[in-house]
């Protein structure tokens, strides 16, 4: 009875993601471009395209780039979630609903809306946000250009990253807090207990879980991320020095229409996101079993 | 000390509040840029609130080349999708939550495992492989490969709400003289509609924002989705038209931004089901 149940899931699942896994393999050691593709027969290349990328210092750059990005992205997903979700708790109800819907309503904005409201915002002639930090004296920021520089332009992706991800993070987050007992704090607190300790010994502990599968989550997303950079910072403006591995197999692979070597990148990328994940899918499964 | 106390729950709130209007500020631009005249909008000096409202973006939007054509794909593929899914998901989720069979760890690896895979890598596979059977370039293609997506975790998510169902009403049909699929229909399938809603209206939102694949696959401006849609919007000319591409952006939020708000906490809930317990 239950493999009735799941066959029709397993055949599908199977021949859309099976079968291009398999077929990713296989392109990886191929020689693949536009004219194979029209004859639906790649050349074999042995390790070639592993060979070229591994030789190729833009590959290099780019996942050194992409770590610090990540870091830096999760790092300041989960301080800024738990913060805020530090602060739920705090609040006063009307506050905290008032909070919870800003958070909820920033969840829903689909990301390629989000990325034109950022550009918009940040556009140099007339966007608002040159405009505020000027009006708070934070320096003269009339014309300034955001996409000048790749730290800049890194930068405004990860704020719209943050952005994007801190209502999962701090409602998840204060879900979980809303499950430490409140005597426990309390009797932390009578036993001369200040703040940090008791966020330290006692609240801690118990979010614990769900601060792994979060983190775990981030470096995941970040790590692969695709759409804010390359529709924020713009074809344009994209070159091989502000790439990230997301932008880097999309120009290599598949613009370039270079589907072996793009396979290879994403073998690559797959390898090293599957280590990264190794944790979460372990817990995950976990919690699935324990019924 | 009480009066410090007050103090104190006024600062955070206030902290609260500040953060809310830091956080919301995108959404309120977007949406009053939306209905600012040109002026306005162009102004050194922005205005805070639109001070003569108008509705002409909007039309401008909708004017747009192919913006009702996309916006109709982006209906049929969601929709499509969604249907299909939720019943193959639903009979998955019933073999997860209510059997044990030998494999269903496998199986659980794979549902959490797919969702795991960065989407980047699997543009290329996809696209070599759909061109290979003529899928490039039609909704079909687009509609399988979000199943693939769409499928773990609505299996995640409904497999976590059919749990929370006590097992004493199951059992209680079945003591009634009803086959395991009679109790199933009769009891099950009602206490978890409000999941299956919750479960479609996340797939919805997932295919309805979804936009690499569709960008890759589908490479006609008639045959494109509305995300495509607005994300070719700025470079339809040299001086972008900010107030109907606010406009445009403001038309696909909306439907995402009503349905995730009714179901929002039922989408938390089926998330994170177990992670929040554990």
């Amino acid at each position: 009875m239950p493999y009735w149940l799941i066959l029709p899931v397993l055949i599908t699942v199977g021949a859309v993601l099976g079968y291009p896994i398999y077929r990713l393999v296989q392109l990886s050691t191929q020689h693949y471009g536009l004219f194979e593709l029209i004859q639906h027969k790649g050349k074999p290349a042995g390790l070639s395209n592993y060979g070229s990328i591994l030789h190729d210092p833009v590959f290099w750059h780019t996942l050194l780039r992409t770590v610090v990005f990540t870091a830096a992205n999760v790092t300041l997903t989960i301080g800024f979630g738990l913060l805020v979700a530090l602060l739920l708790a705090r609040v006063s109800g009307a506050v905290r609903l008032l909070l919870t819907s800003g958070l909820v309503l920033v969840w829903a904005m689909p990301i390629v809306v989000a990325v034109q409201v950022w550009y918009w915002m940040t556009n140099f002639d007339n966007g608002v946000i040159n405009y505020i930090l000027t009006q708070l004296h934070l320096g003269d920021f009339q014309q300034h250009d955001w996409y000048a520089t790749t730290f800049s332009q890194l930068a405004l992706v990860t704020t719209l990253i943050v952005w994007g991800a801190l209502p999962f993070v701090a409602i998840t987050l204060y879900a979980g807090l809303t499950q430490v007992p409140g005597d426990l704090v309390e009797a932390a607190s009578i036993d001369g207990a200040g703040s940090w300790r008791v966020f330290r010994d006692v609240t801690l502990p118990i979010i614990k879980p769900i601060l792994l599968i979060l983190t775990s989550l981030s470096i995941i997303w970040d790590f692969g991320v695709f759409t804010q950079p390359f529709l924020l910072i713009g074809q344009s403006k994209l070159h091989t020095g502000n790439y990230l591995m997301g932008i880097y197999l999309f120009e290599e692979g598949y613009l370039k229409t270079d589907f072996g070597r793009g396979a290879a990148i994403s073998i690559v990328m797959l390898l090293i996101v599957s280590v990264l994940s190794v944790f979460y899918v372990r817990k995950m499964v976990k919690l699935g079993e324990a019924t | 000390m009480k009066r410090s106390r007050r103090v104190r729950n006024a600062a955070w709130n206030a902290v609260g509040i500040a953060l809310f209007i830091v956080l919301v500020f995108p959404v309120y631009w977007m949406i009053t840029t939306a209905f600012k005249p040109d002026s306005e909008i162009i102004a050194a000096k922005p205005t805070w609130v639109p001070l003569h409202p108008t509705t002409a973006h909007f039309g401008n939007a909708m004017h747009q080349p192919y913006f009702w054509q996309d916006v109709k794909n982006s209906v049929v593929i969601v929709l499509v999708t969604v249907a299909i899914s939720m019943v193959l998901a639903l009979f998955a989720a019933v073999a997860l939550a209510k059997y044990r069979f030998a494999g269903r760890a496998l199986f659980f690896v794979l549902v959490i495992g797919i969702q795991m895979l960065p989407q980047a890598g699997l543009i290329i596979p996809l696209y070599v492989v759909l061109a290979r059977y003529h899928q490039v370039n039609v909704l079909s293609g687009v509609i399988i490969t979000y199943m693939t997506f769409v499928l773990p975790f609505s299996i995640w998510m409904l497999s976590g709400f059919i749990r929370s169902i006590p097992r004493e009403l199951e059992e209680a049909a079945l003591v009634d003289g009803n086959s395991r699929p009679g109790a199933f229909v009769k009891i099950l399938l009602p206490l978890i509609a409000p999941g299956l809603v919750a479960t479609s209206v996340f797939a919805f939102i997932t295919c309805w924002n979804e936009y690499i694949f569709a960008r890759v696959l589908l490479n006609d401006q008639s045959r494109q989705t509305a995300t495509v849609w607005l994300s070719y919007f700025l470079g339809t000319s040299k001086h972008t038209d900010y107030g109907a591409l606010m406009a445009g952006a403001t038309l696909i939020a909306i439907p995402v931004i009503i349905f995730f708000v009714l179901v929002q906490r039922k989408i938390a809930f089926g998330l994170t089901a177990g992670a929040v317990k554990a």
